[in-house]
């Protein structure tokens, strides 16, 4: 394979800080990152070649986005693979970049979930209002009542009866990700949890409880890519693109073991083409929908052998100043899930590689490398994983 | 008792048709290629091992044992809000396939992992009628 490290870059961010705005548009939230994110970069509209995005919300979002900012790309890349999509925006994007269609690519999403009253996880098929289902997969599987805490909860009860994985454990988990957000002003829930919390809130899906789920909120956010001629005169440190893997994880015609997730698959791509090991990542952004997507995630990553999750993410391994600080913005847990929460991933590990936050308990010690990885969809049925590998200087 | 079934019901097309049929006459039935033999779920047109079309429907022992599941207590959609608790399972049948259902005619609290389920149907409309599975008998 062509090397293709280091061929793009991560050169503007912003999160846009709303977690309830029922004013504004979903459009107009990514509008408002674009612009921002550009002048972090210290570039212009009309350096912007590439336009990725992705949506459960808005119809043909890619044309929708591009006709709102009027704007004419040349690259458009409208992959939607749930949460994850962005971690595969920026996979697509280095290849652009590399093969020299495209200098600048931006990355963009919004939802308004909260303020829609989106019931993201328990709808059901139904959330969006009378359901008519697809001859299949959805005949053979809605019938029978599937929620998105449903199908993560499944995976959940089959680890614990495989692994002994406990619900203490799980919870360690939420902890963790509460004490970050403790340290991020704009985390929706930031005063401290225990674990004793997490396993005496209700039960939505056994075995997992209301603060094993991620919250639900508005958001958005944009991130500018460009190659490294014009990352080299930028304003900000640019965030090298090292390695990049995707996958699918599917039931394989009934007969995949779903105890291994998407990550299984992604993780050695993403490793190899980085040309890195796991020793060298200081910190990672992980997909924490729901607690049991923490464990499953670093098992199949190779933070650690699969069915050691639960211990692993104990004892504070997570939190900053552990052997693997993750989410150190709260993750969705705590700080925000629109729904599709992969773009800031990207953005934290962004600003962890700038030592944005020196000086604060926030700030990962010397973050050279980080890791993000995205998953989307249900891990009981079908899910997508994308995994980056980014670094700096 | 007249009741109006207020769950989502199936869409069918051609190459789930016969499936839905047997379903109506009581029987659950899988596919099967006739050139590398794997068994197959769900049904489809073709065989997702080999890509073969030479796929047969063959009736299944309606036996298997549960792979995993959850109890589910919060749905917001219509019919399974009335429903909770409830139990979603993945069954893993005999043939060796796993399939989405929920397991009734049983306490959800006394479901676990690996125990002996056999299917059961319900009657939902005079068109559809739906597998489920009970503890086995």
């Amino acid at each position: 394979m062509v090397d293709l490290r280091r061929a793009a870059a991560i050169v503007g961010i912003h999160e846009h800080v709303t977690r309830y705005s029922p004013d504004k548009s979903e459009l107009q939230i990514q509008g408002e990152s674009v612009i921002k994110a550009l002048a972090d970069a210290g570039l212009s509209k009309n350096d912007v070649d590439g336009l990725f995005t992705a949506s459960s919300s808005i119809r043909n979002s890619g044309m929708n986005l591009a006709d709102y900012l009027n704007m004419y790309p040349s690259y458009v890349d409208n992959t939607t693979v749930g949460g994850g999509s962005f971690e595969f925006h920026l996979s697509h994007a280095l290849t652009a970049i590399a093969a020299g269609r495209i200098n600048v690519a931006v990355i963009t999403y919004s939802s308004l979930a909260r303020s829609g009253g989106v019931s993201v996880g328990t709808g059901g098929v139904g959330r969006f209002g009378h359901p008519i289902l697809d001859p299949s997969p959805d005949s053979f599987e809605e019938l029978y009542g599937l929620t998105t805490v449903g199908l993560y909860a499944m995976i959940a009860r089959r680890h614990m009866h495989l692994f002994g994985t406990t619900s203490e454990q799980l919870a360690e988990v939420s902890v963790a990700m509460r004490h970050h957000a403790s340290m991020n002003p704009e985390a929706l829930f930031r005063d401290p949890i225990t674990v004793e919390d997490v396993v005496n809130s209700r039960i939505i899906s056994d075995p997992l409880h209301l603060m094993d789920c991620c919250i639900i909120t508005d958001g958005g956010g944009a991130v500018v890519v460009a190659s490294p001629e014009v990352a080299r005169n930028c304003r900000q440190t640019p965030v090298w693109v090292l390695g990049a893997g995707e996958a699918i994880a599917h039931q394989g015609a009934g007969k995949r073991d779903l105890i291994y997730i998407a990550a299984h698959q992604s993780s050695p791509r993403a490793f190899e083409m980085a040309g890195v090991t796991h020793d060298d990542i200081d910190m990672a952004m992980v997909y924490d929908s729901f607690t049991i997507t923490v464990v499953e995630t670093l098992e199949d990553l190779g933070f650690c052998k699969k069915g050691e999750g639960g211990e692993f993410v104990s004892g504070g391994r997570l939190k900053v100043g552990g052997a693997l600080p993750i989410n150190t913005d709260g993750g969705g847990l705590s700080s925000n899930h629109p729904g599709m929460r992969g773009l800031f991933l990207l953005l934290e590990a962004t600003r962890q590689l700038r030592h944005e936050f020196d000086g604060t308990g926030r700030q990962v010690p010397d973050c050279k490398i980080a890791l993000a990885h995205g998953t989307g969809g249900a891990l009981g049925s079908r899910h997508s994983g994308g995994t980056v590998i980014l670094a700096r200087d | 008792m007249t009741t109006t079934w207020n769950r989502p019901l199936p869409s069918i097309a051609g190459e789930t048709k016969p499936f839905w049929d047997s379903c109506r006459r009581g029987q659950l039935v899988i596919q099967r290629c006739d050139d590398c033999n794997e068994y197959q779920w769900y049904p489809r047109g073709i065989c997702a091992n080999c890509w073969s079309e030479n796929i047969q429907w063959v009736q299944s022992s309606g036996r298997g044992t549960v792979w995993t599941y959850t109890v589910t207590q919060q749905n917001r959609t219509t019919g399974f809000a009335e429903m909770v608790p409830y139990v979603l399972a993945l069954v893993e049948l005999e043939e060796g396939v796993r399939m989405f259902t929920n397991i009734v005619d049983c306490n959800p609290r006394d479901v676990h992992i690996g125990m002996a389920v056999e299917v059961t149907f319900q009657t939902a409309t005079p068109q559809i009628t739906i597998p489920y599975f009970k503890p086995a008998g």
